[in-house]
């Protein structure tokens, strides 16, 4: 066991330098670097450009740039933005309690809702309950969750007269603020999120349904709502569990449309600025950390599975 | 003939008769006849696509206005007999960008999913058939592109392409990527199965090569969670159109495109002409929810053990 999480964790560093690599490559591609944009138009001679070139450092050779950001990698050393000049760690640490309050507030929000009906529709299979929290969900799954969001703002500025805020304010400053900021973002993200867990929930509840273990548990006279929740739940939560965990992980970096629509100041907007300005150190940092707590939450799963499952040994 | 030579023939017989039934066009018609009567859900998801395919191919018939043109005399107006669903702020018919919208998500749908989960199907059963460094290789690759955020590769690809009216190359190229890993790993989980069979092991030992055992023997028989996956990875890229096209980062005007009305007139507007954000998100909802429904029933159908979140 332990030879395996070593394994494991090993693993995930070609992955990321591969992250790593890709992101470069990439970033390198793409047209136009952050000097060229910042005086697109503006008639400064050439000779200015050049020296900001070099005083970034994007004069060197690619593979000079390359080594260089690993080392600082290596050293725990992320940088400074190259379009801003603050630090990177301090440009992601303004946005990332917004990002993982919003994903924390939608995973709830999809536990609470979509656990429940995804039991009551596998264990009432084929009644006009199982249709309409299928039909639900699948619903979740097509609309697009930023035009969820979109009618809600439209549903409250026509009903309520009440537009969403245009500053945002901080859990600890004002904590009924903030919630009232965030509640029709976290449910317009919510709702598509409890979808793919309540699917996944009523299969693999309908799954273990018909195992000979919950026969028994009925048979030796064990009240139904005990079999369900004890004998059936239990043992169907893992795969649950994956999707659950894969989609939150997706959500710290992934909402770029929700918060354009709410006027969100995340890190998927950071990222898109981000990648506009060609700010390289800014990008390759926030693609690396993304891209980590993916591998990790990948990880956490894997081990969660020993725990909650005695039967699994990875070895 | 004997009684005994009579009734081998006759079994004969009616195992040929069989086995014709089991196999081409009948099979074909037998499984759609039993598809429409025992799957509901899926057969109204199948009438939704096939609605759309036909706006989508005569949307020329079926839309009232030219979907670019400009006309200054009916700007901002909301849903009348003469223009079903309003116009946007430079006086377009929003039913006649609607229709013609279905042309971009079919495309698009189709050639992503299509090249996406095709890719991943290779890269899946070459590693599951080679084993090893190959295999090893393939696994890091799919989890990089795995782990590497969308938005960046959408953002890139067009910078990289260039924007204007039908460069919608990007878009797929944007949309095609992230698929490719997600197939693979499905792929490969099946494809390991097969390849133990004692059919490959003959087909190895008659002399055949790899890429014809790879290519002959061992995709057909991981053709179930392909196409699967080819029918639920078209209602995500249709899906995946509409936000990239909403950020700005997909098909750009003056191309219809869902995601794209949503864009600019339906935030901008959305107090004064609320139709402008109602009509397309109601319409890339039903394509969704039209290839979900069908791509649900059709997994139940094919394989009622394959599980794909």
């Amino acid at each position: 066991m332990r030879r395996y999480i070593v394994g494991r964790l090993l693993l995930m560093i070609p992955t990321l330098i591969g992250v790593a690599i890709l992101t470069f490559v990439i970033m390198r591609a793409v047209p136009g670097d952050i000097v060229g944009l910042k005086y697109a138009g503006s008639p400064v001679p050439q000779s200015v450009i050049d020296q900001e070139r070099h005083q970034l450092g994007l004069d060197k050779p690619m593979w000079e740039q390359f080594t260089d950001w690993m080392g600082e990698i290596a050293r725990f050393d992320l940088g400074t933005s190259l379009w801003t000049g603050h630090s990177v760690v301090e440009e992601i640490q303004i946005r990332l309690p917004l990002s993982i309050e919003l994903a924390i507030i939608a995973t709830l929000l999809a536990i609470v809702i979509a656990i429940p009906l995804g039991v009551v529709a596998a264990v009432r299979q084929d009644t006009w309950m199982d249709y309409a929290i299928r039909l639900f969900s699948i619903g979740g799954l097509a609309m697009p969750s930023f035009w969820i969001g979109l009618l809600m703002v439209l549903a409250t500025i026509t009903f309520f007269g009440w537009a969403p805020p245009l500053v945002f304010t901080a859990i600890t400053e004002d904590p009924i603020a903030n919630l009232s900021q965030m509640i029709l973002p976290a449910l317009s993200v919510g709702y598509r999120y409890s979808a793919v867990s309540m699917r996944m929930t009523r299969s693999t509840v309908l799954e273990v349904l018909r195992e000979d273990y919950v026969r028994t548990a009925r048979a030796k006279g064990v009240r139904e709502s005990l079999v369900v929740t004890r004998h059936a739940l239990r043992n169907a939560l893992l795969p649950v569990i994956t999707v659950i965990s894969l989609e939150f992980a997706f959500l710290i970096g992934g909402l770029v449309v929700t918060e354009q629509v709410f006027n969100l100041n995340g890190i998927g907007k950071l990222l898109v600025d981000a990648v506009a300005h060609r700010d390289y150190t800014l990008v390759q940092a926030l693609v690396l950390l993304l891209a980590s707590v993916f591998v990790l939450i990948n990880f956490v799963v894997d081990m969660v599975y020993v725990v909650l499952d005695p039967r699994i040994r990875y070895s | 003939m004997t009684e005994v030579a009579r009734a081998a023939v006759r079994a004969d017989d009616a195992a040929k008769r069989r086995y014709l039934e089991s196999t081409g066009p009948r099979r074909f018609a037998r499984f759609w006849g039993e598809f429409i009567h025992r799957r509901p859900l899926g057969t109204a998801g199948a009438i939704l696509i096939v609605i759309m395919l036909i706006t989508a191919a005569l949307a020329d018939r079926i839309a009232p206005y030219d979907p670019t043109e400009f006309r200054f005399s009916d700007l901002l107006q909301g849903p009348s007999l003469q223009h079903l669903l309003g116009t946007d702020p430079f006086g377009r018919d929003v039913f006649t960008r609607i229709v013609y919208g279905s042309r971009t998500a079919l495309l698009v749908g189709f050639t992503a999913s299509f090249v996406g989960c095709t890719l991943g199907l290779v890269f899946g059963v070459v590693g599951a058939y080679l084993g090893g460094r190959v295999d090893q290789l393939i696994q890091r690759l799919m989890d990089v592109l795995l782990s590497f955020p969308l938005i960046v590769i959408a953002i890139a690809v067009v910078a990289a392409l260039g924007t204007g009216e039908g460069k919608i190359g990007n878009v797929i190229a944007a949309i095609t990527v992230p698929i490719i890993p997600r197939v693979a790993r499905v792929v490969r989980s099946s494809a390991l199965s097969v390849v133990r069979m004692p059919y490959i092991e003959a087909t190895r030992a008659v002399g055949s090569g790899a890429v014809r055992i790879m290519f002959r023997h061992v995709a057909p028989n991981v053709f179930a969670p392909y196409l699967i996956m080819l029918t639920a990875f078209l209602g995500q890229a249709i899906l995946l159109e509409a936000s990239l096209s909403f950020l700005g980062l997909g098909v750009f005007e003056p191309t219809p495109s869902w995601g794209l009305m949503l864009r600019g007139a339906g935030m901008q507007f959305l107090e004064q002409a609320p139709w402008l954000a109602i009509a397309p998100g109601v319409a890339i909802s039903l394509a969704v929810f039209g290839f979900n429904l069908f791509g649900d029933s059709l997994r139940d159908a094919l394989d009622p053990r394959l599980r794909t979140a």
